[in-house]
């Protein structure tokens, strides 16, 4: 299984370069919706691009289960391999 | 002994010569769509960029617009509606199925005996027009063609349909492409994803309205017919996710191809004028394609809405009209839409 704090810097780099939010607001607990005020648009870009970061496909009905940071980071991780 | 055919007479480049377009009088705030469907300003505004949109009124017609454009563009090129040889007119929303919206068209601007004829390519249909027009004038079958991007969507949305409805407008945009010295139209990219068909479409086909009436002449029950949960005139629906992935990930490599077979980078362009159908796409896709500051965007959806074949045409003219020294400059444009198809070129603003 891939390593979980690597894929949480990743994806953290990914969701700053998307929303301008500093990479250490963007932890496993905080929603991405209520915490960190991202919309379901730039939620599928930030699926794109952690697509493309990590080699993995998140379809679009998956989407909707990652209500969290950490729901991503294990669906990224276990996608991964 | 078998007879030789005579060559065509090809010429080597084409340019487009002039732009027109007309935006219809009706404007249609949030407000007002907010009482149609359960939404907000805010909402739309965030994720779409669209404050207004234009609809034209009941009295005036996909061909109607169409003319108004292509007066335009005519009167902007210095050409006479009698030195045009080909009409092409892009839309989905000329309510026959035949004759042509291109053929009234070129009746009315003076061009008959013009070639003409319609595109349905949504709103990829200006591109793949544009394309269309640069083959016919580089293989020398015409010298100069009017091509059309109109659209009166609001015949074919459903108000309190909350995908795709709140997003459309109605107008007009127009070019005529015509020989010229040095290459003003680069090579096109032209394309379908049709494993995508059901991503925008119609809800239904019209066969099911044409029965349901049937039945209800034949039987005396028109039940049916007047209930309007049957939705029987077909309208737009889309998945919008499903779209949006496909708009910015799958254009982008689109758009790339476009600058790479017209031989320019990024910092060549003086303007990027993509379909207007998200400001959120527009802005993904500028990002994508590493856009420099001096490449002014195309930003018309703000007032427009999206006007599917229109959409183009009317932001280019906009752009040019707030900004005359774009004339002359390269613009990239990409068309993308239902079907799904794409379209994309590098062309000199006239
Ligand atoms: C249409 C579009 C704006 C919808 O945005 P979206 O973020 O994909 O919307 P979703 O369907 O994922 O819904 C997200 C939320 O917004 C809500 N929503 C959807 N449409 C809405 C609307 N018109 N108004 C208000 N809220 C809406 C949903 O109910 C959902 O709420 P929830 O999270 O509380 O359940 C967007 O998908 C889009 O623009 N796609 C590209 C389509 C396009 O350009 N097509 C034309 C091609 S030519």
């Amino acid at each position: 299984m891939a390593d979980k704090n690597a894929i949480l810097a990743g994806l953290a780099e990914i969701v700053e370069e998307e929303t301008g939010l500093e990479t250490e607001e963007v932890q496993l607990d905080k929603s991405f919706t209520e915490d960190l005020d991202i919309d379901s648009i730039s939620m599928m870009t930030i699926v794109v691009n952690a697509e493309e970061k990590f080699d993995v496909k998140i379809p679009d009905e998956e989407v909707k289960n990652l209500t969290t940071v950490g729901d991503a980071v294990t669906y990224i991780a276990n996608a991964a391999g | 002994m078998t007879a030789t055919l005579k060559p065509t007479n090809p010429v080597d480049a084409t340019a487009v010569l002039g732009l027109g377009v007309y935006r219809p009088s009706i404007l249609v705030d949030n407000e007002q769509i907010c009482q149609w469907i359960d939404s907000s300003d805010e909402w739309i505004r965030k994720r779409t960029g669209i404050v207004t949109r234009h609809r034209a009124p009941a009295d005036v017609s996909v061909v109607d617009m169409a003319e108004a454009a292509a007066t335009e563009a005519l009167k902007d090129a210095g050409i006479a509606g009698s030195q045009v040889d080909s009409v092409i007119v892009s839309t989905v929303t000329h309510p026959y199925m035949t004759p042509s919206a291109a053929s009234d068209l070129a009746a009315r601007v003076g061009a008959t005996p013009a070639a003409a004829f319609d595109i349905s390519a949504a709103c990829a249909g200006y591109c793949y027009g544009i394309a269309q027009a640069d083959a016919l004038v580089r293989s020398g079958h015409a010298k100069h063609v009017l091509v059309v991007g109109v659209e009166k969507l609001s015949d074919i949305i459903d108000n309190h349909e909350r995908s795709i409805s709140f997003l459309l407008g109605d107008g007009a945009g127009a070019v005529v492409v015509g020989p010229s010295d040095t290459p003003g139209i680069a090579a096109s990219v032209i394309g379908s994803n049709g494993e995508k068909w059901n991503a925008v479409s119609m809800d239904n086909s019209l066969l099911r309205l044409r029965d349901a009436l049937f039945d209800a002449q034949t039987s005396g029950d028109a039940s049916a017919l007047l209930d309007p949960e049957q939705k029987l005139w077909p309208t737009l629906r889309q998945d919008g996710q499903t779209v949006f992935r496909w708009a910015v990930w799958e254009m982008a490599k689109v758009a790339a191809e476009a600058l790479e077979k017209a031989g320019v980078a990024a910092e060549d362009l003086a303007a990027f004028v993509p379909h207007q159908a998200n400001i959120r796409i527009i802005d993904e896709l500028s990002k994508q394609l590493k856009l420099p500051d001096h490449v002014l965007v195309g930003r018309d959806i703000v007032d427009a809405g999206n006007t599917s074949a229109a959409s183009i045409p009317l932001a280019l003219h906009r752009l040019r009209a707030e900004n005359p020294d774009v004339s002359g400059g390269l613009a990239l444009q990409i068309g993308f839409g239902a079907g799904l198809v794409y379209g994309a070129q590098v062309i000199r603003i006239p």
